[in-house]
């Protein structure tokens, strides 16, 4: 579905990226796991095209994306959840939801919503909220709802798990599981190892920029050395 | 506290004296050849030193004035009102709308001929408000050259009549075209610009114009401008005394009424009425189709409505054009109005007066601006007396507005779409 492959990616001269290669296949979920500053948002910035790879190749359902711009790539199958949930705080929830069907016809917009509503309930009951007075953990599920407008192939969440409360992660990833078997592929990128890794089908551990690990969810939480760096010993 | 407070007390107070007392207490007087410096008059040496009293005790007791201040918005019954419900909203609204545009119909039969040349006036702020509040109030691209944008719209008309004989009604979609392609192609270098930056560069653009204009002097006579405007016709009558141009008739012959020069004034002001409704309308529609909302996502979020698959440069030069557009409408009719242009009318303060009015009826909101429109442009008419202390009065206006009303006059009200359940 996704691949990447040796993709480099420089912010000016500075080289944030040294040759990362990685699969996702249709259906999976994917988490990649890192520190901060590992690159972990400037490889999802990449398969966005914002900014775009100095070299190597971003191919998302056979086709090469690496040079297109960031308006074509999101809307070609691909949808995001970007990190710190940037839902239109002015916008109502409805109107938050609409906006992540922008390019649908109505008709479309009416299922999509409906279905959303089915997975968060909550939502429905804040239809005409303004989205900015909602909770953090509202907002979230706003932000993934958003996504899911457009009726997706393919889901990338950055760090859904950010400043929530542990119950509140609990219902995310147990959406992200829901996700899944409706046939979404779904590449994750956390901070929250532990429940990340459990989740995936696979995961990648990224440092300073490099693949270091590659292995199924289950091997790598097992692994001494991810236990050692991200799951506290 | 009290300490610190007297202490700055003092310090404004000084303050004051430092700037107004060279200001006012000196007067240059001319002897003969030669300019001597002599000081003014008591009076004016004791208002300076009352002023200073007035600072300081303002400034001694302000935590408790200002407290008393903010008090008030509770005794100002829209603050604490509840919303109305939006079918409710929508249909007073609708009602309110309708009245209004009955009312300036019938406005110009009853009023002064002045009073409906002001109302033309009125009219055009309108359009240029209601236009720029698509770029500022809606898309949140702060906007500092306007005008310039106006002028486009009324130089057109204004060289087009004198070097081509062209009509105000050919004139009108051409100067609106022209100053939406402007709009264009200011668009594209300072899109990737952002608040500040992008006033800056708005700004830079605003004034280029206006200097061009002025220093074009073959095509556009420069600071002299462009007189003789033809005003506009309705179905070939003109409403001089006499017609000008071969083949039309003239309004008053073909109707059998006595002439009068108010025929022309209430024509321009009807008009100039039709194209403000046109332009409200044109707005309120875009508003409510996708491309308002995508506007009002890049306002809130940028990295967003990227996420979502918004060309952000399309949103920007979209709004961009449609705001220009009506401004070149605008244009077109203050030339026609006026019948005589010049640079001195498109300059940086009329941009910041218009963005004025966007800010005091609150950005984003229609009916807010049409008020205000309302209110900047009559206030002054009204206090023809004190026309030096204009802009005093003016500023005095914006502050108490900001600390009253900061959100403006009537604030933007999120306009809900519903879509149809299914069966």
């Amino acid at each position: 579905m996704l691949v990447l492959e040796d993709v480099h990616t420089h912010y000016g001269k500075i080289e944030a990226l040294h040759g990362v290669s990685v699969e996702v296949k249709k259906g999976e979920i994917v988490s990649l796991i890192g520190a901060n500053g590992a690159g972990k948002t400037t490889l999802l910035m990449t398969v966005c095209g914002n900014p775009q790879a100095t070299s190597g190749r971003v191919i998302l359902q056979g086709r090469d994306i690496t040079r297109d711009l960031t308006s074509n790539i999101m809307r070609s199958g691909i949808a995001i959840v970007p990190e710190g949930r940037r839902v239109f705080s002015g916008l109502t929830v409805e109107e938050n939801l609409h906006m992540g069907g922008f390019f649908n016809t109505k008709s479309e917009i009416r299922k999509s919503q409906d279905h959303v509503y089915e997975l968060f309930p909550r939502l429905k009951e804040r239809e005409h909220q303004r989205a900015g007075t909602m909770s953090g953990g509202e907002q979230q599920m706003l932000a993934i709802g958003r996504a899911l407008m457009s009726k997706p192939n393919m889901i990338i969440l950055d760090e859904p798990s950010l400043g929530l409360a542990p119950l509140v992660i609990k219902q995310i990833f147990e959406i992200i599981g829901k996700l899944r078997e409706e046939g979404i592929t779904v590449f994750l990128v956390e901070q929250n190892a532990h429940q990340a890794l459990n989740l995936a089908d696979r995961g990648y551990v990224l440092e300073t920029g490099r693949i270091r690990l590659h292995d199924t969810g289950k091997n790598l939480l097992a692994n001494p050395d991810v236990q050692n760096a991200y799951l506290g010993g | 506290m009290a300490a610190h407070n007297l202490k700055h007390a003092l310090f404004c107070a000084i303050v004051t004296l430092i700037i107004s007392y060279p200001i006012l207490g000196f007067n240059l007087a001319s002897e003969g050849t030669t300019v001597t410096l002599e000081g003014a008059k008591t009076s004016t040496v004791v208002g300076v030193l009352l002023a200073a009293v007035i600072v300081f005790l303002f400034q001694l007791f302000r935590d408790t004035l200002m407290g008393s201040l903010r008090q008030l918005p509770a005794v100002n019954p829209l603050t604490n009102r509840k919303p109305m419900e939006q079918s409710k909203r929508l249909k007073l609204d609708s009602v309110l709308l309708t009245l209004m545009i009955i009312g300036a119909l019938i406005w110009p039969f009853i009023a002064s001929r002045g009073a409906v040349d002001l109302s033309t006036l009125v009219l055009i702020y309108i359009m240029l408000a209601l236009g720029l509040n698509v770029v500022v109030g809606l898309a949140g691209l702060l906007d500092l050259g306007y005008v310039a944008f106006y002028a486009v719209g009324a130089y057109t008309f204004a060289l087009l009549s004198q070097y081509y004989g062209v009509s105000f009604w050919f004139a009108l979609p051409i100067g609106a075209l022209l100053a939406a392609l402007f709009g264009l192609v200011l668009g594209f270098p300072v899109l990737r610009l952002r608040g500040d930056y992008l006033a800056i560069v708005t700004l830079g653009f605003g004034e280029i114009i206006r200097i061009l204009l002025n220093n074009m002097t073959n095509l556009t006579g420069g600071p002299n401008g462009i007189g003789g405007i033809p005003d506009p016709t309705l179905f070939g009558m003109e409403f001089g005394r006499r017609v000008k141009e071969e083949g039309n008739t003239s309004f008053h012959e073909t109707f059998g009424i006595a002439y009068s020069g108010e025929h022309k004034v209430i024509f321009l002001y009807l008009i100039a009425l039709v194209l403000a409704v046109i332009t409200a309308i044109a707005i309120r529609r875009l508003m409510r189709m996708p491309v308002g909302r995508a506007w009002e996502a890049l306002r809130e979020d940028e990295i967003a409505a990227k996420s979502l698959g918004l060309n952000r440069t399309a949103v920007k030069l979209s709004a961009f054009t449609i705001g220009a557009f009506f401004a070149g409408f605008a244009g077109t009719v203050f030339a026609s109005k006026q019948g005589f242009i010049s640079p001195e009318s498109f300059v940086f303060l009329e941009s910041a007066i218009i963005l004025a009015i966007v800010v005091l009826g609150g950005m984003g909101s229609q009916m807010g601006v049409i008020l205000a429109a309302i209110a900047v442009t009559i206030l002054p008419e009204l206090a023809r007396e004190f026309s030096e202390y204009r802009m005093l009065i003016f500023g005095a206006a914006m502050v108490l507005m900001m600390v009253w009303r900061p959100q403006g006059l009537l604030p933007m009200r999120r306009i809900h779409i519903e879509l149809k359940k299914q069966e």
